[in-house]
């Protein structure tokens, strides 16, 4: 840095950058949501080893938020294509009911063991996730082949899967009494909670695959403009079926965590809501839900920042029920400050800002 | 090749001169269906065919032909409604808190519940028109919002013991043959009545057909888009409401839980009566046959007896997969009809583009 003056304006602009870029505000949320956490909260940041294990409220929020960072990634691919997912929370009860049902609800004591299932562990993960890859495709198949609207497409699923989920459990809440299945979503490894390796595993490959490939690249040009990417000679309609299948799986492997964090499969309960939390947390990361660019370090950070603002609520000793109807409030604001009205008014306002000085 | 198809075509259409008008094919569809289920419905159990059967459909299924209604006109002008469901539960919710645990009078509480819904309804259309977000999304949002305000009241069901409430639960009206219907259904078909006006005789049912057939074609002929838009969600939040009165006639509770999923029985509904999802073609008889169609299915259900409830859901999704299905391939072949008669080469390009692209940009 020579003088002052083009020093300033470097991190000035540097700044504005910042400011601009995508993981701009998500952060700037979650660090707000954090500071009045610690306002209110002194050893909220406190991490503590016990048995071994890391324990502390922000462990507790990246472990409880890894069934929606794991959807959120799927999802935000299929948002990037200017699709729509709602069936996933239907999908999370769908695994669950899967895994539950194979594992067999029965308690087995036999000389102290408990550890009982009808089928192998993982027979029962894979089983579970190629159910919910099939269910993925069938959404997939609806939108690119049959040319359906993604929300019908997948409000089917959304209502009807529950309806299959309890089918699966026979009408039944099936508890899991195979503590091997428990580690899923409790476990530990070097004192850091095992779902979150799942979170970072599906994100090293969602991320390769995306970023380190063409295919991030094909996937807003599907959402950008199909007939145009189309005839850029981008396989359009299969982009879009692989996009669903995968939201599909991140789905089942989300429900696999949930289904073994409460040790149960619940048909009715099981997800419930997730869409909107999922939803939420892309946008709040900053994909535009009208397709073409999107991140997927910024839907982590949406993801944390709802599971952050649930802590918060539950913390602050307002009644849980309020979250929704708070989260229901933030998409609308959200989805209100991405629409093209409201850019263009603040585009106008920066340009007369500039053209001023 | 397609010239010949229509030339040989011409002649066939000539001999038989009284055809269908295709507007109303989906619709035949759907009576030749109800006829079917009802008959093989009557065939297959004792005591189904009868006309209180017939009848119970509409007392089983008053507050979803209303729901319905209104969500016809959102479908017919391209969009949709997902938080029709979450607004019954809030009006039965509402009216049971108030009239429970405050003591007001229904004569005070009907009118302001019907307002709260056409309110909530009026501030998604102002969402959807002037900050042009896309209807699911708001009508999502809209969806979770209402249900969070139930929970927000009470998470447990509340119990209506109101004698005004009770009385028109109970109350029959009866029909010729020893039959009888409820309030509820008399509130229906009103209402059924007064969309059909509202569809096909005013100038708001013109252009929400116009809008739904072409947005931009709408606005250029200078049809009041905007208005329309906002007044098409007040209308269905208005129904939705008036459901939700007539819902809790029907289930005497209020409970944040009432009426789950009740968005897709209501799109399928729409959906089964011919009415097209991308919006300008349908009639609202045709909906009020489409409930009859989902109504048959849990009759036909629970006269079986040893089929779980949960297939009524899977079977209405199947319902409303498959009639989208035709749909699509009604749609394909009306434009493969159109590209015969007009220009070559052109409407090859133009399918994908017409499936791929969102209806919601056409205002960007």
């Amino acid at each position: 840095m020579s003088g002052p003056g083009p020093g300033e304006g470097r991190t000035a602009e540097r700044l504005r950058g910042l400011a601009r870029g995508r993981v701009f505000w998500p952060v700037v949320t979650l660090a707000l949501l954090l500071a009045y956490n610690l306002a209110t909260n002194p050893h909220f940041f406190s991490v503590t080893i016990r048995d071994g294990h890391l324990y502390g409220s922000l462990i507790d929020i990246l472990n409880r938020a890894s069934p929606l960072m794991i959807i959120v990634m799927g999802l935000t691919l299929v948002i990037a294509t200017h699709g729509i997912d709602i069936s996933v929370g239907a999908v999370v009860a769908i695994s669950g009911a899967v895994a539950a049902t194979l594992i067999g609800g029965q308690l087995v004591m036999s000389g102290g063991m408990q550890d009982v299932t009808r089928y192998p562990l993982p027979l029962v993960v894979i089983a579970a996730l190629a159910v919910s890859l099939l269910f993925g495709m069938w959404n997939g198949m609806l939108v690119s082949l049959v040319g359906m609207q993604p929300i019908i497409a997948t409000l089917i699923l959304l209502v009807a899967g529950r309806g299959v989920a309890q089918l699966i459990t026979s009408g039944q809440i099936i508890t899991i009494y195979y503590s091997p299945f428990y580690f899923i979503g409790n476990g530990f490894v070097a004192g850091i909670p095992f779902s979150l390796y799942i979170v970072a595993a599906v994100f090293a490959v969602v991320a390769l695959l995306a970023r380190r490939t063409a295919l991030g690249l094909f996937i807003e040009a599907v959402g950008l403009n199909p007939v145009a990417a189309r005839f850029t000679g981008v396989r359009a309609r299969s982009i879009t079926f692989w996009v669903y299948a995968v939201c599909g799986l991140c789905s089942g492997i989300a429900g696999l965590i949930v289904s073994s964090n409460v040790k149960s499969a619940d048909g009715n309960n099981a997800g419930l809501l997730f869409e909107l939390d999922a939803i939420l947390a892309v946008v709040l990361g900053g994909t535009s839900l009208s397709g073409g660019r999107f991140t997927l370090t910024g839907s982590l950070l949406g993801a944390l920042v709802i599971q952050t603002l649930t802590t918060t609520i539950y913390a602050a000793g307002v009644p849980p029920e309020v979250t929704l109807v708070v989260k229901a409030l933030v998409v609308f604001v959200v989805s209100i400050l991405q629409s093209d009205p409201v850019r263009r008014r603040i585009a106008a306002l920066g340009r007369a800002e500039e053209a001023a000085p | 090749m397609a010239t010949e198809a229509t030339a040989r075509a011409a002649p066939a259409a000539a001999r038989r001169p009284p055809r269908l008008d295709p507007r109303l094919a989906p619709l035949a569809i759907t009576v030749a269906l109800l006829v079917l289920m009802f008959g093989a419905g009557s065939l297959a159990f004792d005591g189904f065919f009868s006309l209180q059967v017939f009848l119970n459909l509409f007392i089983d299924n008053a507050f979803l032909v209303i729901t319905a209604i209104g969500m016809t006109f959102v479908i017919l002008s391209g969009g949709i409604d997902l938080s029709v469901g979450s607004v019954i539960a809030l009006t039965t919710m509402v009216s049971a808190a108030l009239v429970e645990h405050h003591g007001w009078s229904p004569a005070v509480v009907i009118p302001l519940v019907l307002l709260m819904g056409a309110g909530l309804g009026w501030i998604q259309g102002l969402i959807i028109q002037r900050f042009e977000v896309q209807p699911f999304i708001v009508t999502l949002a809209g969806m979770f919002l209402a249900r969070g305000l139930c929970y927000l009241i009470s998470i447990n069901s509340i119990a209506i013991t109101n004698p005004f409430y009770t009385a028109v639960a109970s109350l029959r009206l009866p029909l010729p043959f020893d039959t009888s219907i409820t309030l509820n259904v008399i509130v229906a078909l009103a209402m059924a009545g007064v969309a059909v006006y509202l569809a096909h005789y005013t100038r708001f049912g013109r252009t929400v057909y116009a809008i739904g057939g072409n947005e931009q074609s709408a606005l250029l002929m200078g049809l009041p888009v905007g208005r329309t838009k906002i007044l098409i969600y007040t209308f269905s939040g208005f129904c939705s409401a008036l459901a939700g009165v007539v819902f809790t006639f029907y289930m005497l509770s209020g409970y944040g839980l009432h009426a789950q999923g009740l968005e897709m029985d209501a799109i399928a509904a729409v959906v089964v009566g011919g009415t097209l999802l991308t919006g300008g073609s349908g009639y609202v008889a045709g909906t009020v046959l489409g409930v009859l169609i989902t109504g048959t299915i849990q009759t036909l259900i629970m006269f079986q007896g040893s089929l779980s409830s949960w297939w009524t859901k899977i079977v209405i999704g199947l319902l409303l997969l498959v009639f989208c299905l035709l749909q699509r391939a009604f749609e394909r072949g009306s434009r493969r009809r159109a590209g015969a008669g007009g220009g070559q080469g052109q409407p090859r390009s133009a399918p994908p583009a017409a499936q791929g692209a969102p209806r919601a940009r056409v205002g960007a």
